[in-house]
């Protein structure tokens, strides 16, 4: 257990940009990805607005390399984690030992539903290829042989907050002198079992979601995939352009009061933030900026804002949900997110709250409504809060 | 620093969540799938929520319990879940309903359930633990990695009693789909009979085994994890070798300081040589115990396996009907698990006698 962990790069594909520099044009431009659904094929298209990967199954595989009869999650996976990897300008993966970390919630659903159209017709039917990548840990697999990496390969899986997760493990693995280099994040396609699980739930808004206003009305789905690479001492030190920032703090906590509800005091989301501020040594005035969870909910919400409030009052840090562009990305947001956040330390970016109009009346702080650059942000938090109380909570922390 | 398991529980195939006697007698099944025995939940859950819950979720809860109850502890300071699978019975349930009414007239219950954190979150919400938290989905290292995690938080200090375990179902719907892959045997098997089979193919299991873990050795340690060491599609024969040879060395001892090496064998004709390599070549003379009889083959049978090596430490019993090459050894000081899943995930675990 010795030394600092590195954020050396970052990648994202999601529902509003193909690679990172996409997404901060549409951020700049406050383009959310909110749109009627063109590949998955569903009875709510039209009436749920999703935040889809514009790119159908066959464009995607060319680009990942990978044949388009694997779960569209893998592609999206391997296309984030050889952009993060790239990023780096490390070049070749083979000096070093390498993880790679990854979340999903559904592992090959997106296939395995197509499968058991035919299957429940009758137990012979189905085509077996669509059911051959089912399990989560097969889809991160599909990424790591794609790429050599054999070291350490590995997935979680903890709904929402899966992705934070894989970059807490992954950090880990690196002050363990396991491995030196890990690519951790996550990745979940849009399919039909999470969007009816979600819309069972009726916590589908069917506008545009509005993450903290108190005209909230629940959260959009969406899909892509977002990795770091998170790098030792000795990395850090190769790296041609320098890393981008620390992995400061992280702490997971579990809220243990319902399989998919908040507690109305955010006591998970409470102990999360407070956990990865003691681990960072620092106190709440210290952070500049915090990545929402801000999934859009009523509930999520009011819970991770009584958190906040508890933690922070009186004096409240820039904060923004990157879902009102992104659209809740389950697996992979807290990857996506991790992403946007080290990118925030490094660039000073404050990223902006889409459709917010109205502040809540039980808080006293808003969210930031406009794209900025060049702020000074030496510490970001970033929040992944979900079912099964779980929730995670990171900070990222410049170095000069 | 040195790791003890201070508490074990196991819901498997056979009667283990009863531990003595100590395996008294295998429990003998013909088919190609082993249903774990499910003990009377009601002495942990309450009767309306044993109604709603999967079995896997039931399954890890015992266990669960089990193992903290051995321990004396109320609260662990962090709750670790490997299942290659998750909840299969929920995600099969909303799967079904959503293919068959075409999206329409659907309710939460089973979505709500699906999720593969369920397990850990149940056990949380039960214990009212608001401890760390994670569950790895990793195939046949998804016990491996939460045992991994496990010892990470204990060598950092960021735990001193970490429960940790492994679980997987097996249902109507994945035992026909893997069926479908040629997982397993054409014809009817006996259990006791499967290590011998010439057949290709092996028997189904599920089940849940969790630990507790902790760094202080008490009365009621069980056993001690010394190592462990997870080898993922090695190249070849000598590069699995090398890995093996590399553990046993890190953890300064030779094949002959192994006095009982648990081997992942699985009746699978076709498998059959990664055992026997191992068995012949790098742990020659060794006194070997099979174990996939009595719970069937999962991805998480490695947590059953490392349940089953602590017994016997903590008992200094082999039972009857698990030797499978060599003779009883006299003495149980160290036990190797070796385990190897459809030949693409080879895993190590090292146990001690306390």
């Amino acid at each position: 257990m010795s030394g600092q962990v590195w954020v050396a790069g970052g990648g994202v594909i999601c529902g509003i940009g193909a690679d990172l520099r996409a997404c901060l044009e549409a951020f700049a431009r406050m383009e959310p990805g909110m749109q009627d659904m063109q590949h998955l094929r569903s009875i709510h298209r039209g009436v749920l607005p999703v935040a889809e990967v514009k790119a159908d199954n066959d464009a995607l595989a060319a680009q990942a390399g990978l044949p388009a009869s694997v779960s569209r999650t893998a592609l999206l996976s391997k296309i984030a984690a050889e952009q993060a990897w790239a990023s780096t300008g490390l070049g070749s993966l083979a000096p070093y030992r390498t993880g790679l970390v990854s979340a999903n919630t559904v592992g090959g659903m997106d296939k395995t539903e197509d499968f058991f159209g035919a299957y429940l017709q009758h137990p012979q039917q189905g085509r077996l290829w669509q059911v051959l990548h089912h399990e989560c840990g097969s889809v991160t697999e599909l990424v790591a042989d794609a790429m050599g990496i054999r070291q350490q390969v590995s997935t979680i899986s903890t709904a929402c907050s899966s992705g934070a997760n894989a970059l807490m493990y992954g950090a880990r693995l690196i002050r363990h002198n396991i491995v030196d280099v890990v690519i951790a994040g996550g990745a979940d396609a849009l399919t039909r079992f999470t969007l009816n699980g979600f819309n069972t739930l009726m916590i589908l808004d069917q506008q545009p979601c509005r993450p903290f206003d108190d005209t909230r009305a629940g959260l959009n789905l969406g899909e892509g995939a977002g990795y770091v690479v998170l790098v030792s001492d000795a990395v850090a030190a190769q790296l041609p352009n320098g890393p981008w920032c620390r992995l400061s703090g992280y702490a997971n906590a579990n809220d243990a009061y319902h399989q998919t509800a908040s507690s109305p005091e955010g006591t998970g989301n409470y102990l999360a933030m407070k956990g990865a501020l003691e681990m960072s040594g620092l106190q709440p005035a210290d952070i500049a900026y915090i990545n929402l969870h801000g999934t859009g909910t009523q509930n999520n919400d009011e819970s991770e804002g009584k958190a906040i409030q508890r933690l922070f009052a009186p004096y409240y840090p820039a904060m923004s949900s990157t879902k009102s562009f992104t659209g809740h990305t389950l697996g992979a947001s807290g990857g996506i997110e991790a992403v946007f956040s080290a990118l925030a330390v490094q660039q000073g970016v404050i990223y902006p709250n889409a459709h917010f109009a109205v502040p809540m009346k039980e808080y006293p702080f808003t969210p930031a409504t406009s794209f900025s650059k060049g702020n000074r942000l030496t510490h970001v938090m970033s929040n992944s809060f979900g079912f099964g109380g779980n929730c995670s909570s990171l900070i990222f922390s410049g170095f000069n | 620093m040195n790791i003890y398991i201070q508490g074990t529980g196991c819901v498997s195939p056979q009667d283990t969540t009863v531990v003595e006697p100590f395996l008294a007698g295998i429990r003998e099944y013909e088919g190609d799938r082993l249903k774990a025995v499910e003990p009377d939940y009601r002495q942990w859950i309450d009767l309306k929520l044993i109604r709603r819950m999967g079995r896997v979720v039931k399954m890890g809860i015992a266990a669960a319990k089990l193992s903290l109850q051995e321990a004396g502890i109320d609260m662990p300071d962090a709750i670790v879940t490997g299942t290659a699978y998750g909840c299969l019975e929920d995600t099969g349930i909303f799967l079904s309903r959503m293919v068959a009414q075409q999206e329409e007239m659907l309710t939460p219950t089973a979505f709500i359930q699906s999720t593969h954190n369920t397990v850990g979150g149940q056990i949380a919400l039960l214990l009212g633990c608001h401890a760390y938290n994670n569950t790895f989905v990793h195939r046949a290292f998804s016990f491996e990695s939460a045992l991994l995690d496990s010892m990470m938080l204990l060598q950092e200090q960021a735990a001193r009693q970490v429960l940790v375990g492994g679980v997987d179902e097996i249902t109507d719907h994945s035992h026909r789909i893997l069926s479908r892959f040629g997982l397993y045997k054409q014809a009817p098997v006996r259990n006791t009979a499967l290590l011998q089979s010439h057949t290709g193919g092996t028997i189904g299991g599920e089940g849940a085994a969790y630990f507790m873990l902790g760094t202080e050795r008490n009365v009621r340690t069980v056993a001690r994890i010394t190592g462990l060491a997870t080898i993922y599609k090695p190249a070849d024969e000598q590069e699995m070798d090398a890995a093996v040879e590399a553990f046993l060395a890190a953890h300064h001892c030779s094949s002959g300081d192994i006095d009982l090496l648990i081997s992942g064998r699985n009746g699978h004709a076709g498998e059959n040589r990664h055992f026997t390599r191992l068995e012949q070549k790098l742990f020659q003379g060794c006194a070997v115990a099979g174990f996939k009889h009595l719970c069937g083959e999962y991805p998480t049978a490695s947590a059953f396996a490392t349940w089953l090596g602590a017994r016997i430490l903590h008992g200094q019993q082999l039972p009857q009907g698990l030797l499978f090459s060599g003779a009883a050894p006299r003495q149980l000081d160290r036990i190797l698990i070796y385990n190897c899943y459809q030949g693409t995930h080879h895993s190590l675990i090292l146990l001690d006698r306390t």
